[in-house]
């Protein structure tokens, strides 16, 4: 593991704003033609890697966007209510789960994810944000520095904490097995 | 493969329960596109004139636009048509919103009922499994009711749902098709719905939509969006502000309203209130529409947001709302806006159309007062005005008494009621109630779209040409500056020499020719969106809109894999224009149904009107009496709509050659 220890790092970040939202599904249809194969080819929100949670009545308009996969849905879940409305349950979740018909390809059920529409050359901004006209979807990128490497004193101080509680010999091998697989 | 459209209907015959999913003749595309050029085949090919609005024989019909679903921004209009118990003729009412898009992720162009169940029931598509579902819990309930009891019931939060209220159910000649965000209103198509006994549609959809040349096509969509952006930036100067944008007439993003307060009549179409936009109103108003609009709202694929959350004593969302139905009941009823909010909510559930149900409460009223009606008829009407208008509402949705009569709309009811009721019903063209206006200097213009517009609405067929002239030849001057969107040079030079007083105004100017070639430009870009499924307010309704005739055949060719220019697509749409034109031909429309109301404007000229009619008939390619020519049926690939008029004897043979003057190189295009 070899880490340069001052380079930085970009943070993509959609930033949602729900109270813009007008509803239009405009992000879930262009979402869906770019990845169509070829590009562009079709449309079909059901593919859309973000989906609008709406509930018209209860005034509810979310975007959600999909993250990672998970085989099995959460024993527990969540609900929310936020100025007096309740959201259905698991809204605010990323994940492409079993318990939701989001985030799978339709004829499949392969999980889908957003990859903030990587392509070469990569776009100015994620199309979901250029069709989003009312700016309910914002796009922000920032440089983080990489966090930087514990200093050598720290990492003497963690070593002799283990042998201290396993023995050298125990720490010895353990450190040659990982140094392999390395 | 079938690019755009799914290349299937769902033929849904609701006396023997049967649902058949059916692929249709691309070549009908070619000729018609979709929407409501491929309604108007399927009503000409299945639809005899012989055939009751209230018949099993009758069809419902959602046809969806050829682009519906697409990238598209803006197509999302589904065309309902049937044969309207209102006018009698051939219906074509658009909504926007999710419902059509829906449809055809669902893989179906167009959902076509027959027939009629022998028990209430809705539909429920969900790709490819379709069923007829028990709907009797839903008797009476209210469309928003209903659409939210059916999406918990089928434990499908994201289906789009269609459906009447209590006024479709009980076959109210005015009873509209809500679905949320938006409604099919006009011509009763929500009661021809009611008498098939269908409560509502159900549809989800998960099916890609096919683009014949992707990038193309999104290239197209992304300068559309710049367009919007810049021009949305950009309100045109010297128009009323609700107008000078894109959409919709902005309504509920704008709160200036002293154009419609001040110019439309208030009451049954009867009173002008000159000074009514007073600080007061819109301090008021404003404080009104701040406090219940809690959310703008678009529809599918479209940054427009002409719509509303309306929020009565609630932080939920109570209805949804767009447009002028902001001020209909509210002017109806001599009310603030306030009271109009609250009872469009009501109405909106019950499912009316809020042109022609505040009219006719204010039509009843007005009897009431004339002493053609009494209190008699009307046991238990409340004291107070506002009370009078709900109580109304209720009687005509239930058809309860007097409200079995006024839920056929002024005309039918004035014919019933009798005693001079119909100098009452005073505000109708083709039978069916039009915005409350009354003006005084004719306008040849205007003239013309409120005769001949086929589906006597007058927003579905104006649009791109300024409603008047500008003051100054210097703001004439900028206007057309950056007019793209005419057809060619002429239309700008009659812009810019249109002038408010003197030789070249109305209503001599624009000249008779002129006249012809303005109100065909604007009618053509309506018939090219009911074809395309675009919403008219990013095309043939605004000024200056993104789409237009010299984008439209390359958008709709990239999009479904088509071949047109703009000839070609001027040919299909008039195409188009007479189809329709034909099915009311062959039920009944004569040249005497071709008149605005009597009072529309104080300043009439029977000489001028004889000749605008006579004119833009032929211009048309229609005869005298409006009926499209051998000529033209020819041209257009009508051949069997003229056998047709000849074995009914509507078009003589004799007339068959040689073709009239101007019929078929009218300057129509
Ligand atoms: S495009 Fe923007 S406004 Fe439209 S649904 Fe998506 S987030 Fe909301
Ligand atoms: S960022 Fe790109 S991939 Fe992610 S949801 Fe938006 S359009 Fe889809
Ligand atoms: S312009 Fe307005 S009415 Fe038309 S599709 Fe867009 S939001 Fe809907």
């Amino acid at each position: 593991m070899t880490s340069d220890s001052s380079k930085p790092r970009t943070i993509k970040t959609i930033k949602i704003n729900v109270d813009k939202c007008n509803g239009c599904r405009a992000c879930e249809v262009i979402c869906s033609a770019f990845h169509a194969q070829p590009r562009y080819s079709s449309t079909n929100p059901a593919r859309a890697r973000v989906r609008v949670i709406r509930e018209p009545l209860a005034s509810i308009y979310v975007p959600v966007y999909a993250g990672e996969y998970t085989a099995a849905e959460c024993a527990g879940r969540d609900k929310y209510t936020i100025d007096g409305k309740e959201y259905a349950e698991c809204a605010f979740c990323r994940a492409s789960c079993p318990s939701r018909g989001f985030f799978k390809e339709p004829d499949s059920d392969l999980p889908l994810k957003c990859d903030m529409c990587e392509s070469d050359p990569s776009l100015k901004e994620p199309l979901c944000v250029q069709w989003c006209l009312t700016d309910a979807l914002t796009f922000e990128e920032r440089q983080v520095e990489e966090t930087p490497a514990p200093a050598p004193e720290e990492v003497d101080a963690g070593l002799e904490a283990l042998a201290n509680k396993h023995g050298w010999d125990k720490v010895r091998d353990a450190l040659g097995r990982l140094a392999k697989e390395e | 493969m079938r690019y755009a459209e799914t290349g299937f209907n769902l033929e849904v015959d609701l006396t023997r329960g049967s649902i058949e999913r059916v692929p249709t003749d691309p070549r009908l595309t070619e000729l018609h596109l979709g929407g409501l050029g491929t309604n108007a085949r399927m009503f000409w090919d299945r639809v005899p004139p012989e055939v009751e609005p209230f018949s099993p024989d009758n069809l419902l019909v959602f046809g969806t636009g050829l682009l519906v679903g697409t990238p598209a921004p803006g197509c999302n209009r589904t065309v309902v048509s049937c044969i309207s118990p209102q006018t009698r003729f051939f219906a074509f009412s658009m909504m926007g919103g999710f419902w059509g898009p829906e449809l055809k992720l669902a893989g179906y162009d167009k959902l076509v009922v027959r027939g009629r169940s022998p028990e209430l029931v809705y539909l429920w598509i969900n790709d490819g499994k379709v069923e007829i579902r028990d709907a009797s819990r839903l008797r009476g309930l209210g469309s928003l009711e209903t659409a939210e009891l059916i999406r918990q019931e089928l434990n499908e939060p994201h289906a789009q749902v269609a459906s009447i209220g209590l006024a479709g159910e009980n076959r109210v000649f005015f009873a509209s098709i809500e679905q949320g965000r938006s409604s099919a209103s006009r011509l009763g198509v929500g009661a021809v719905m009611g008498d098939k006994n269908l409560k509502a549609v159900a549809v989800k959809g998960s099916q890609d939509i096919n683009i014949a040349r992707p990038a193309e096509f999104l290239q197209m969509c992304n300068e559309a969006l710049q367009f919007i952006k810049v021009r949305e930036k950009n309100p045109i100067p010297g128009v009323m502000p609700i107008l000078a944008g894109l959409g919709s007439p902005q309504e509920m993003a704008i709160h200036d309203e002293k154009w419609h307060t001040e110019n439309f009549a208030w009451g049954n179409a009867r009173h002008r209130r000159k000074d009514f936009w007073t600080d007061e109103v819109k301090e008021a108003w404003t404080g009104t529409m701040e406090t219940m609009r809690t959310r703008l709202l678009s529809c599918y694929n479209c940054p427009m947001k002409c719509g509303a959350a309306i929020s009565v004593d609630t932080r939920m969302c109570s209805y949804m709302m767009k447009c002028f139905s902001k001020l209909t009941y509210t002017m109806a009823a001599f009310a603030d806006l306030n009271f109009g909010l609250r009872i469009a909510q009501k109405a909106t559930e019950h499912g009316v159309d809020a042109f022609s149900a505040p009219q006719t409460m204010a039509f009843a009223l007005e009897l009431l007062e004339a002493g053609i009606l009494t209190e008699k008829d009307m046991p238990g009407l409340p004291a107070s005005n506002e009370g009078k208008f709900y109580w109304l509402l209720d009687r005509i949705v239930r058809r309860e008494g007097i409200g079995d009569i006024l839920a056929n709309g002024t005309y039918w009811a004035a014919k019933e009621i009798g005693k001079g009721a119909e100098e009452y019903a005073h505000n109708n063209i083709k039978k069916t109630e039009q915005l409350p206006l009354k003006l005084g200097m004719l306008n040849p213009i205007y003239f013309l779209m409120y005769c001949t517009g086929e589906k006597a609405n007058i927003t579905q067929i104006e649009g791109n040409f300024p409603q008047a002239p500008f003051n100054t030849r210097e703001e004439r001057e900028a206007f057309v500056a950056n007019w793209e969107q005419v057809p060619d040079e002429r239309f700008k030079q009659w812009f810019l020499e249109w002038e408010t007083r003197g030789e070249k105004s109305i209503p001599q100017y624009p000249s008779v020719d002129a006249t012809c070639e303005i109100v065909h430009w604007q009618e053509k870009m309506h018939y090219i969106d009911d074809a395309t499924g675009m919403c008219a307010g990013l095309s043939s309704f605004p000024l200056k809109p993104p789409f237009h005739i010299h984008i439209l055949p390359k958008l709709i060719s990239c999009g479904a894999g088509l071949d047109l220019d703009e000839a070609r697509l001027n040919h299909v749409t008039r195409r188009n224009r007479t189809l329709v034109r034909a099915n009311n031909i062959r039920r009944g429309l004569t040249r005497e149904d071709e008149k605005p109301p009597e009072d529309h404007w104080r300043k009439r000229f029977p000489e001028l009107e004889k000749k605008l009619l006579d004119e833009y008939y032929k211009f048309k390619g229609w005869n005298l009496d409006g009926i499209p020519t051998h000529a033209t049926l020819h041209e257009l690939d009508l051949d069997y709509v003229a056998e047709d008029f000849l074995r009914r004897g509507i078009l003589p043979r004799e007339t068959a050659s040689p073709p009239l003057p101007g019929s078929s190189k009218g300057g129509a295009a």
